[in-house]
């Protein structure tokens, strides 16, 4: 395990320091959120998209939250496999619904965009698709989880499914080069350096920014609640027994 | 080697007979491809045009219908602890179930998958593409779909589980297989669908057994 993971791996380590950086993130993804869109707000329409290219700020940190989310929950899956920890099985289960979520946001504002500049709520495209197939991925993981009662067997069926799914995010990034299509392809991260003009990047950037740190400060305070829980239930147990 | 091919023996004995075999797979499969004309109308010509992908969709379905019998029987009765126990290793025991799936659901499907799609106004002369992509997806939603099966071993309501966690996880081999078969009915370059399918059948039949073996020991603990 990396150091910084073995140091977080004992829970009284781990309450101790996301006690102070749950909120910590929480303000910083405030204040990055603020910046990004008074930049956003402030920075001229595009020539092509007019007004509504500022949907862009909200909708592509989503997207990338989506994926990003389902990495984390991946290796949150793989190290509560490995070393049955169950911190990492917290963290992998507090991961599950905030992925959904961004998920369900990112589908949300694309849709949104896509009404007035393709003329069309949704499009069956490969990337729009693949994105739908995560969020009903995350929706199987929740499932899973739920319907099996006893806790450990469920901690390890859910990380064998994050895993299987892990297979499905190559091809949420590759589809849009198998694929064709009205959606544009990439034009953040590419070879020959970004194709946008940096009055849209900086806002974007600061966006990606700001959701990054506000699921850090969600994920941390979801995982202090799964551990609360576990605690609670062992002191109703240990009350019910003496 | 004639451990498993007893093993597989046994497991198309039990996947063949006892109502769950080829004959309710392939009524299903002729029930949803009857439902699409009466849904969508007799015009021919508009039928042709889905005729592929509903042949392909319609495949999909009836791969999830035995999903629940490929685990959840041995489970019960104590079968799967035994063979836990035996010398072969329960990777080798999954892929030999999802092997028994597909010949007693995949290949009848792969048989009636043509048949289908002519009846629904698609080309005869891409018969024997239909027949090929969807022996090759079916044995793609036998492995993965096992997994699935695998995983929700114990859960509640455990076959709308499987369909749930499953369905997703199907539509890579239903985006190639489909798209081979359009291409193909369009007079286009077909093969990279194929190879993108057959690829990703093979991926499938590498990794499916070892999270079903994972999930069965989980799910045995």
């Amino acid at each position: 395990m990396p150091p910084a993971l073995a140091f977080l791996a004992n829970p009284d380590r781990f309450m101790a320091f996301s006690r102070w950086a749950a909120p910590m993130f929480g303000i910083l993804a405030v204040v990055l959120a603020c910046a990004g869109l008074w930049l956003g707000f402030t920075a001229p329409e595009d020539y092509q998209q007019g007004d509504t290219v500022r949907i862009m700020f909200i909708h592509v940190p989503a997207a990338y939250m989506a994926t990003f989310v389902y990495v984390c929950l991946a290796g949150a899956s793989f190290l509560s496999l490995v070393f049955r920890h169950a911190l990492a099985d917290a963290a992998a289960k507090a991961a599950a619904p905030l992925g959904a979520v961004f998920t369900a946001l990112a589908l949300i504002t694309g849709s949104l965009w896509g009404a007035p500049m393709w003329g069309t709520w949704w499009v069956w495209d490969a990337r729009l698709t693949s994105v739908l197939v995560l969020f009903l991925f995350y929706l199987a993981y929740i499932a899973l989880r739920g319907a099996i009662d006893d806790e450990a067997r469920s901690a390890r069926a859910g990380a064998i499914l994050a895993l299987v799914g892990a297979i499905n995010l190559p091809v949420v990034k590759f589809s849009v080069d198998w694929w064709n299509s009205l959606h544009q392809g990439a034009s953040v991260f590419r070879a020959d350096g970004p194709t946008m003009s940096a009055v849209y990047l900086w806002p974007l950037g600061l966006m990606a920014l700001a959701y990054t740190a506000a699921f850090g400060s969600l994920w941390l305070v979801r995982i202090r609640a799964e551990v609360w829980k576990k605690r609670a239930g062992a002191a109703a147990l240990a009350a019910a027994v003496f | 080697m004639s451990r498993l091919l007893a093993l597989l023996r046994r497991e198309t004995a039990l996947a063949w007979g006892g109502g769950g075999g080829p004959l309710v797979a392939v009524g299903f499969y002729a029930g949803v491809v009857t439902m699409l004309p009466l849904a969508i109308g007799p015009d021919l010509e508009r039928l042709a045009g889905i005729a592929p992908a509903a042949a392909f969709v319609a495949l999909a379905l009836a791969s999830l219908l035995s999903l629940e019998r490929m685990f959840e029987r041995d489970y019960e009765d104590g079968a799967l602890d035994l063979l836990t126990l035996s010398p072969t290793p329960l990777e080798a025991v999954a892929a030999i179930k999802s092997i028994a799936q597909w010949i007693a659901a995949g290949a009848p499907l792969a048989i009636a998958a043509p048949i289908a799609a002519i009846a629904l106004g698609a080309s005869p002369q891409h018969a024997g593409l239909t027949f090929v992509t969807a022996a090759l997806g079916g044995l793609a939603f036998a492995f993965v779909g096992g997994t699935g099966a695998a995983l929700a071993l114990g859960a509640r309501r455990g076959a709308l589980l499987t369909a749930v966690i499953v369905l997703p996880l199907f539509a890579p081999p239903v985006i190639f297989g489909a798209g081979a078969l359009q291409a193909a009915a369009n007079g286009l370059a077909w093969t990279s669908g194929l190879l993108l399918l057959a690829g990703y059948t093979l991926a499938a039949a590498a990794l499916g057994p070892v999270a079903m073996a994972a999930a069965c020991r989980n799910a045995l603990s």
